[in-house]
């Protein structure tokens, strides 16, 4: 078994999915509250993940990352070295492939609140901030745990992104999906399938975990309106 | 009531969809109704005073307190309004407990008074026993008197009530008004009620003030704007077009009846029971299309309002037919086109009102 392979992925999951509470949260109040006309734009974007080959994603990042490229550049300038082929690269990619699986179920969770209730949050003298976590926060639980499960589980699971900008480095980028490939291409399939197994029984426990936390997030929140 | 109190509104605000609106209207102390049909623009009103809605231009004021003016680009937020708000899904927040929920507002005073402070106004809306329920699991009544114990608790200095009340018994209804009239009376701030039943509008409000189309048309002290120069559309809001002053003569409380003498006449009405004392003074209501009228003295009949009347006018408006009578006061009836026929109705004719004690509508006291 490939512990290594195993931690890295783990660690990436969690680290990605960290940065996307952080960074996703603010875009889907956003989108689920902003009049702007051109919103589908950004909605576009975000979703664009989702139907783009992750080799033609993982194309753009590297050529982005790469040592020639000002974001590569500028961060050869902090740290010494490139970030196409590291693990702080890997995570970057993964963020942006995995933002639309955070962004929509939160948004979708976030819209679904009853204005009223933000107003009359509002109208008692509640700040902005205290309104969402005091009201929208709780009452859109369920569509951020499935922002948060979704992304982990689809972080888990990358290849085409994660071949393209990290490689194949053990202990840097070299992920579970990654090292199945490897194993398959070694014609090791007793050792592709232990992963593949692994990777299979996690993700879905994982999911299993969250669709019943979710049932009773909703049943114990009965919503009147 | 002081002036300085006042809640002043004067708005001109466009939707996307083309709704104009252009209203101007001022709410001393007390309960001023805000009454028309639903698209008449009311809720849109409340939600420009409360800051959720920016009208494109007007001022709105409590007191000397700008909230909104467009010509020195003031718009404060609605947190800093310091309005109570009662909407008309209530919006409890459901993941809250009820003492959650009203102690929301004022979470920045220390916690001893807060709490103190909620009790108290739990009490006074007699809902103290369900502090650790959630809104969920209390009644409608119940869910209306925690929403208002919510608003009232940060001590607004003004109220905004969206047809809080529309979905609750009649019963129920009057109890919790009772309650929120005692809490005004020592706090008098401006309320502004919000409603499409005339009857509310006038059984409640000191003054009412008439919204269809997204314009004014009418407002004042209730018998004022029930008697301004007859406008098609404020019958037709206000939905009585005979309204009357009166005193109680005598009641019946088995019956459930009492008998009212109408103003300048001998004319007596037997209406329903209200909470009314010989020499009491009442106002009547009718709709002109309750008013029967028979050529001959009816005999044998469940309607307890029979009186000999004078045909003044008959004035035909579109299929229906708009008859003025005298009968000590004057009455206006609407008639269809085939009954003025039947009857070979022509000014001058004798002829005999009908009026069911049900038809009779009390809506207020009347004024002194």
């Amino acid at each position: 078994m490939d512990w290594s392979a195993i931690f890295l992925t783990l660690r990436l999951a969690l680290i990605v999915c960290a940065i996307l509470l952080v960074i996703g949260t603010p875009i889907a109040l956003w989108l689920s509250f902003t009049r702007w006309r051109w919103k589908f734009f950004i909605e576009s974007i975000v979703a664009l993940p989702l139907v783009l080959p992750p080799t033609v994603l993982g194309f753009y990042l590297l050529v982005a990352m790469g040592s020639n490229s000002p974001l590569g550049r500028w961060y050869r300038s902090f740290t010494g070295h490139g970030l196409a082929f590291t693990f702080e690269g890997l995570a970057i990619a993964s963020v942006l492939y995995s933002l639309p699986f955070a962004v929509q179920p939160m948004a979708a969770a976030f819209s679904q609140v009853d204005r009223n209730l933000i107003n009359a949050s509002s109208i008692l003298g509640a700040s902005r901030l205290r309104t969402f976590i005091r009201v929208v926060l709780p009452l859109s639980l369920g569509g951020v745990v499935t922002g948060f499960v979704l992304s982990f589980a689809h972080t888990l699971g990358e290849f085409g992104v994660v071949l393209m900008v990290g490689g194949n480095i053990p202990g840097a980028t070299r992920t579970v999906s990654i090292a199945i490939y490897d194993h398959v291409q070694a014609l090791d399939y007793a050792g592709a399938n232990r992963m593949a197994l692994l990777l299979m029984a996690f993700s879905f426990v994982t999911l299993s975990i969250t669709y019943s936390l979710n049932r009773r997030v909703w049943a114990v929140w009965p919503m009147h309106r | 009531m002081a002036a300085d109190k006042h809640l002043s509104v004067r708005i001109a605000h466009r939707t996307p969809n083309g709704f104009a609106l252009e209203a101007g209207f001022e709410a001393p102390a007390g309960f001023t109704m805000l009454l028309g049909p639903s698209g008449g623009g009311k809720t849109t009103i409340l939600n420009c005073i409360a800051g959720f809605v920016r009208p494109d231009t007007g001022h709105i004021a409590i007191g000397p307190r700008a909230l909104f003016d467009s010509d020195e680009s003031i718009d404060l937020p609605s947190a800093e309004r310091q309005l109570g708000y009662v909407f008309q899904n209530l919006a409890l927040f459901p993941h809250l407990t009820v003492a959650q929920n009203v102690q929301y507002g004022i979470v920045k005073i220390p916690a001893a008074e807060r709490r103190s402070r909620m009790m108290a106004m739990l009490e006074s809306f007699r809902i103290a026993h369900l502090i650790a329920r959630k809104p969920g699991e209390i009644s409608g009544g119940e869910r209306q008197r925690a929403a208002l114990a919510r608003s009232l608790v940060t001590n607004p200095a003004a109220l905004l009530l969206d047809e809080p009340l529309t979905a609750l018994d009649h019963a129920t209804k009057s109890k919790i008004l009772d309650d929120l009239r005692a809490w005004n009376t020592a706090h008098e701030i401006p309320i502004l009620y919000v409603t499409h039943s005339a009857e509310e509008a006038f059984a409640l409000g000191e003054r009412v003030v008439v919204l269809e189309g997204g314009r004014i048309l009418a407002q004042g002290m209730p018998q004022l704007v029930l008697t301004t120069p007859r406008h098609e559309t404020i019958a037709q809001v206000v939905g009585f077009e005979n309204v009357f002053d009166a005193t109680v003569r005598s009641t019946a409380e088995l019956q459930g009846t009492m008998q009212c003498q109408l103003d300048g006449t001998e004319t007596q009405l037997e209406v329903p029971l209200g909470h009314a004392n010989p020499g009491d003074r009442v106002r009547i209501a009718i709709r002109a299309g309750d008013i029967i009228i028979a050529t001959e003295q009816p005999h044998n009949l469940s309607a307890r309002n029979t009186f000999p009347a004078q045909v003044l006018s008959i004035r035909r408006e579109g299929v229906r037919v708009v008859v003025m009578l005298k009968a000590g006061a004057i009455f206006e009836a609407h008639l269809t086109l085939a009954a003025i026929e039947a009857l070979e109705l022509e000014p001058e004719k004798q002829v005999w009102l009908v009026i069911k004690t049900y038809s009779c509508n009390l809506v207020a006291p009347a004024a002194r």
